[in-house]
């Protein structure tokens, strides 16, 4: 979530009353799942009316659950199944190249699907064709669906894994927007030969004191009472 | 047929600068005019073909043309998710071309076969799937595919295949072509296939069958108007693809034909390979004869139901 605010309210150009603009950023949300931070922040941003978003998890609301070919304004592509994103974004860059536009193309994986060897295809290809417009930002909050991602993948360190592949890497704390936006300062650099990897230490449920680091939250819906008190500690109640 | 390709996907790009070619590093030195005429638009993306696929799916979302080139086996097996999400789910106007098809590289084995690859792409919804008959054939169903609306796959055999058509013919998508007429038997030839069947047509009528021959050009759409005009009038229809019995065009002309008995008179015979691997180490014309794709073979069968 707080990589999505750091993006949309510091980084992205992008108009939410002209969303086809061919000049306009491009990002891809590859880990699919996390759809509703996308949507939330595309409605606050302007992109959409909070009318959707209240609908969504209803029956034939606009909103799936992943994000759907242009399910919303704003929504640049379908994902939910891991390892498609990054190749897609690698394409929207050389477009960019080709048709001699400027925008930039932003990335946000997971480390669980760091897994995908697509991801490493896609890494390598980037690196090799030089895209200096390209960014990625993976969520390292160390969990995967059923264990630890250092675990079930020996995953670290995952900013030398980046570096070897070509990539300028930065590791950052994912919940400090100063450290993410000096991040993605990076990105601006004029005449960037090399893709930039912004690996972004995070918290699983950070700020809510149960659901922290606790990967049962993957997968569980508060009940009543867990949603008043997470909203509580959130300072959204 | 793939130098047939690199000069028609030269030609088509030197007049339109939004086609992009990207090959999973096969065509050694193929693309060079290609380079001179589009620079910038041809990216070589390594053995990587998950990649290549997203590539040309973002490449698509912001307004080219890409068009993926390698070996038929590699991009399509390896790939179906992408081709299934990237490609079709987004129905984007991409146009794959997977080279080597069928048994063309029988001798480079199994890994190198791709006998079920029209069956399973063939499930994607919107996806178009194209085998054209000869190097004629090949060149204006390129040019249809860059502007259908959703992916497109057209398989392709190796170089050096005999040429039937003496000039280019009109290629639309979804629409069989008639190479001669027939009265008691046709054959549906579906790809590469094409040369043999015009000789076992011509074997055919030396014996007194009078057998006509379509090149189907596009397992799907199928062209089920000339389905219905050939099996209302024949008594035998035959499929012919270097493709497996399960799932090409056999598969396909039998669906309709269970969806429509009542218009369809003549008997199906399929022609393609067993469900199985081969094992054998094969020249493309053993690998045919092991599948019983020869002419004796098709004029025998055919003979048998035509009496």
């Amino acid at each position: 979530m707080d990589l999505l605010v750091a993006l949309y309210w510091g980084f992205l150009r992008i108009d939410p009353k002209n969303t086809d603009s061919p000049n306009r950023d491009r990002f891809i949300l590859s880990k699919g799942h996390a759809a509703p931070a996308l949507y939330v922040t595309l409605c606050k941003r302007g992109f959409f009316s909070q009318r959707l978003l209240d609908e969504y998890g209803n029956d034939g609301a606009a909103l799936a659950e992943q994000p759907a070919p242009k399910c919303a304004p704003g929504v640049e592509w379908a994902t939910g199944s891991l390892g498609h994103g990054l190749s897609v974004g690698v394409g929207m860059a050389l477009s960019a190249r080709i048709q001699k536009q400027n925008y930039r193309t932003v990335v946000l994986l997971s480390d669980g699907e760091c897994n995908e060897g697509s991801v490493w295809e896609a890494a390598m290809f980037a690196a090799a064709q030089k895209i200096g417009c390209l960014t990625v930002l993976v969520d390292y909050n160390k969990w995967q669906a059923t264990g630890r991602s250092e675990e079930v993948m020996a995953l670290a360190p995952l900013r030398d894994k980046w570096e070897a592949f070509g990539w300028e890497a930065i590791e950052v704390n994912g919940h400090d927007f100063a450290e993410i936006s000096s991040a993605l300062a990076c990105a601006e650099m004029p005449d960037r030969t090399q893709p930039l990897a912004i690996v972004a230490h995070t918290i699983k449920g950070r700020g809510v004191s149960f659901m922290e680091d606790d990967n049962n939250w993957h997968y569980r819906i508060p009940n009543e009472e867990e949603l008043v008190a997470a909203k509580k500690e959130l300072g959204v109640a | 047929m793939r130098n047939a390709f690199a000069d028609e996907i030269t030609k088509i790009a030197q007049k339109r600068d939004d086609v992009v070619l990207l090959s999973g590093d096969i065509g050694n030195r193929l693309f060079d005019k290609f380079k001179e005429v589009a620079p910038g638009r041809f990216f070589n993306c390594g053995v990587a073909e998950a990649n290549m696929i997203g590539v040309a799916a973002g490449m698509a979302a912001s307004g080219l043309k890409p068009v993926c080139y390698t070996i038929a086996s590699f991009i399509t097996y390896r790939v179906i998710e992408q081709i299934r999400l990237d490609l079709g789910y987004h129905h984007q106007n991409i146009v794959l071309v997977g080279t080597g098809s069928g048994l063309s590289y029988a001798s480079l084995g199994s890994t190198h076969h791709s006998v079920e690859d029209m069956g399973m792409l063939r499930l994607i919804p919107g996806l178009a799937v194209l085998a054209p008959g000869d190097e004629m054939e090949l060149r204006p169903a390129l040019r249809a595919a860059l502007g259908y609306p959703g992916p497109v796959y057209i398989r392709i055999g190796k170089k050096g295949e005999p040429v039937v058509h003496k000039t280019e013919p009109k290629i639309a998508i979804g629409q069989a072509l008639k190479l001669r007429e027939g009265k008691d038997a046709w054959i549906l030839s579906l790809g590469n296939t094409l040369p043999m069947v015009m000789e076992a047509a011509d074997e055919l009528e030396a014996r007194g069958i009078k057998c006509g021959v379509a090149s189907m050009g596009s397992l799907k759409p199928l062209d089920t108007e000339f389905l219905a005009e050939v099996f209302g009038a024949a008594k035998v229809v035959a499929t012919l693809e270097e493709h497996s019995v399960l799932g090409g065009l056999g598969t396909a002309t039998a669906e309709w034909m269970a969806a429509n008995s009542a218009g369809a008179k003549a008997k199906l015979i399929t022609f393609g390979t067993p469900d199985k691997f081969l094992h054998a180490t094969t020249h493309q014309r053993s690998a045919r004869a092991w599948a019983g794709l020869t002419v004796s073979e098709v004029v025998k069968r055919i003979e048998k139901h035509c009496a």
